[in-house]
């Protein structure tokens, strides 16, 4: 392990697309859910939770996309052609739900069409993420610095299961999220719908865990041989406890807890991830070092963002301190 | 891969549609967000529930054109990815950490405040609440800071090497960002982003005056927009003269599309219109002042100015294009600035408010800030084509190993989502401003549900019961 400037873009790269997963994470979710939500006052007030801070979370996507090109431009000129359709399908996803935010406010006779938009949105955004990521797990073709692989590589059985896999973690997250943020019927309606979606999580984080190793000799030899088996099995382990946490805080009704618990499952999952993929940027082939910019390029960007981080970082959590505690029903923002 | 010229033409409409359909948002953000910024304070200063109810009144049109410029910029941060790899490769090093740099201070600090901007009024109080403005209104300034410096590079390059894979490498940051022709369009084009903004609620005023003249909040917003046409029309004509002053020094090929000169010659004609053919290599039907030209670009009436033909054919940008979009936009910041002017007249003899021939030419003119940022826009970008790079990198070498059908069914899905997407959007926004601002504008008082994102107690369109609050 080389602790360098790219090492640590490559830490930053991982926060940021971490914080972009569980941010804009239970927002999508809230999406998903949007047909099991019953009437057209639960879903305004499951929107009310999220409508001041969802901008802010997609702004974690414009980083990761941002900061790819700018620390890691080999990386991000070979895995945007090579995912050409999941990351289209994805913008225009993001397109259909983003502006269902304003839209359905502004018309009654639509109102239901754009509640569909946000559905559908949020549905195919996920997915896409998803898709995206198993392909990248699963590897990418590059000859002399460019994707050399075909249009429809992305698609594998892998990569779908990845797909359904996002989608019930999201729509978890949006969940347990709206059972921190409302009370009464959406509370415990939210409740509901978070025990069959726990039972989905587990079952789709357990698919795609046995898979993975499977993919390439090198995850599994990092999974499944001495000494290394006797650290990363932590992972499963904590994991394993985070899933009997959320059932009992759900079934004590711990309003805030079961969020907490969520954002644990992905943090597990994503340290898993990371244990398999590193050193790479893209597997099979590029390490994080040979896709970095130049040093000057990495110290230019990271002065500044040693700065700005932080007051990102404050400013946000004042944001969610405005809006903190239930959205009531009825009441929308006064 | 197989037909490369066509898979990169169509790249190239993809990325033209996808970036003048985000242009709109952002030119009418900018200017909004201060006008919104100005229009607090006033209230915080003079208590005056006028300003309260205007602020109120674009604050709700703000919201609906900030989420559309959100989601469109999203689509273009992908963009040069997804269709211009080799370009991201190479200029990545470069112009990646200016973009990192509009991500952090600029996207954060809108959306971080945006919220507290629409929803936080009766949460944090007055004095928050106009720092959450203003955060807002900076941090759309950042941004254009941020990506002007990107674009202004693209045209004039300066401060870079090469490293051994044939990468821009960055060797002095400062003559990155302050690239020769930075300053100039970071200038022309935030005074057109007040401009646009200037004429649209100019337009929106007139149109409520016609309706009725005794409407305050009319009134006030029309005389603040003909502040501003009288104000910054001229400074933003004189701004543009002295951008494409910079040009001619730097990009002499682009200027000689604009004038529609083939032929290098001193004392140069001012061809006010014709037809440049690229083809036959003359401006076809040409109306020209004898070396007017030669004056205005050199400030002789001999001077020498080169024409296309002293580029190879290869090497020339299309006249026909940027010889007609640069005339557009003149002719539209010549048009702001008449009615500037004439709204002063009209002010000194206190007719301001009862004008309405006037208050039809300003509803008139409400969009034309649009059309003249389009032009701008054209006239640079065609300007500097066949290059991404000036003089360094070309179009052809800078695309995606693309396939033309990928290419063509994205630009087919994306031209369907954004005319209904963004046709929607701009519908409502219209709907918005023809009802006329109310005294109380509905919204951030006590007692109103202040709803969701934009929706500040928004009426729905058949005006039935709301179904919260």
């Amino acid at each position: 392990m080389i602790f360098d400037l790219a090492f640590i873009w490559a830490g930053l790269i991982a926060v940021a697309i971490l914080a972009y997963v569980i941010l804009d994470g239970f927002d999508l979710g809230i999406g998903i859910l949007f047909p099991l939500l019953k009437g057209v006052r639960h879903r305004d007030q499951a929107m009310n939770t999220v409508a001041p801070v969802w901008d802010g979370n997609e702004t974690w996507l414009v980083l990761g996309g941002g900061g790819l090109f700018a620390v890691f431009p080999m990386a991000y000129a070979i895995i945007l052609p090579a995912l050409y359709a999941p990351i289209m399908a994805m913008l225009i996803g993001l397109i259909f739900r983003g502006v269902a935010f304003e839209f359905r406010w502004r018309t009654s006779r639509w109102k239901t069409a754009w509640d569909l938009s946000f559905f559908l949105g949020s549905l195919t955004a996920a997915v896409s993420q998803g898709i995206i990521l198993g392909a990248l797990i699963q590897g990418i073709e590059v000859e002399s610095r460019a994707y050399a692989g075909g249009w429809w590589d992305w698609l594998t059985p892998f990569s779908v299961m990845c797909g359904v896999a996002l989608v019930a973690g999201y729509a978890l997250l949006g969940a347990t999220w709206l059972i921190m943020k409302t009370d009464h019927a959406l509370n415990s309606r939210a409740y509901y719908l978070a025990w069959y979606l726990m039972a989905a999580m587990a079952v789709v984080m357990a698919v795609v865990s046995i898979w993975t190793p499977f993919l390439d000799a090198k995850f599994m030899a990092r999974w499944f041989s001495s000494p290394s088996v006797y650290y990363v099995s932590i992972v499963p382990l904590i994991t394993f406890g985070l899933f009997v946490g959320l059932a009992l805080s759900l079934n004590a009704k711990r309003d805030n807890l079961p969020f907490i618990l969520t954002l644990g499952l992905f943090l597990a999952s994503y340290i898993g991830l990371g244990i398999s993929l590193y050193p790479h940027m893209i597997p099979p082939s590029i390490t994080i070092w040979q896709a970095a910019a130049p040093d000057e390029s990495l110290r230019f960007l990271l002065v500044g963002t040693a700065v700005l981080l932080p007051i990102i970082i404050a400013y946000t959590t004042y944001s969610y301190w405005v809006f903190r505690g239930k959205t009531k029903s009825g009441e929308g923002y006064h | 891969m197989t037909d490369l010229p066509l898979a990169i033409d169509l790249a190239r409409i993809q990325f033209a549609f996808t970036v003048s359909f985000h242009i709109i948002f952002p030119a009418f953000s900018i200017g909004l967000a201060s006008y919104l910024a100005v229009l607090e304070a006033l209230w915080l200063k003079t208590g005056r529930q006028v300003y309260m109810d205007l602020f109120t009144y674009w604050l709700k049109i703000f919201a609906l054109a900030f989420g559309m410029g959100v989601v469109s910029g999203i689509v273009m941060s992908y963009q040069f990815g997804t269709n211009w790899s080799v370009f991201s490769d190479k200029t990545g090093p470069v112009l990646g950490p200016l973009m990192g740099y509009e991500v952090l201070s600029a996207f954060f600090l809108e959306a971080g405040f945006l919220g507290v901007m629409l929803f936080g009024m009766n949460k944090v109080g007055k004095g928050l609440h106009f720092f959450a403005t203003l955060m807002v209104a900076i941090g759309t300034l950042f941004s254009a800071f941020w990506i002007l410096s990107v674009n202004s590079w693209m045209h004039t390059p300066a401060g870079y090497g090469f490293n051994e894979v044939g990468q821009f490498i960055p060797l002095n940051w400062w003559e990155i960002i302050f690239n020769p022709s930075f300053p100039y369009r970071l200038v022309h084009m935030v005074l057109a982003a007040y401009l646009t903004t200037a004429f649209v609620v100019g337009g929106v005023g007139a149109y409520h005056l016609l309706k009725d003249r005794t409407n305050k909040a009319a009134r006030v917003m029309f005389s603040m927009a003909m502040w501003m046409a009288a104000i910054v029309a001229p400074l933003q004509i004189i701004a543009g003269d002295i951008h494409g002053l910079n040009t001619l020094e730097h990009q002499p090929a682009k200027v000689a599309a604009m004038e529609g000169h083939f032929e290098t010659q001193k004392g140069a004609p001012l061809i006010l219109f014709g037809l440049p053919d690229m083809v036959a290599e003359e401006t076809k039907y040409a109306i020209e002042i004898p070396k007017l030209g030669s004056m205005i670009l050199t400030h002789e009436w001999d001077g020498e100015v080169k024409g296309l033909k002293a580029w190879p054919v290869e090497d020339r940008p299309n006249a026909t294009i940027v010889f007609w979009s640069f005339r557009v936009m003149v002719g539209i910041g010549v048009a702001m600035m008449m009615l500037g002017f004439w709204s002063l007249w009209l002010r000194l003899r206190g007719k301001l408010f009862d004008a309405p021939v006037t208050y039809m030419m300003a509803m008139v003119m409400g969009p034309s800030g649009f059309v003249a940022v389009l032009a701008g826009w054209i006239t640079t970008e065609v300007g500097r084509q066949p290059y991404t790079v000036y003089g360094v990198l070309k179009t052809v070498d800078s695309a995606s190993p693309l396939d033309a059908p990928a290419v063509a069914i994205s630009l087919a899905v994306f031209a369907g989502v954004y005319f209904i997407v963004f046709g929607t959007g701009v519908f409502y926004i219209l709907r918005l401003m023809s009802k006329k601002p109310q005294n109380g504008e509905s919204g951030l008082e006590k007692g109103i549900p202040l709803r969701a994102a934009g929706g500040l107690a928004a009426q729905p369109d058949n005006n039935q019961p709301q179904t919260i609050g």
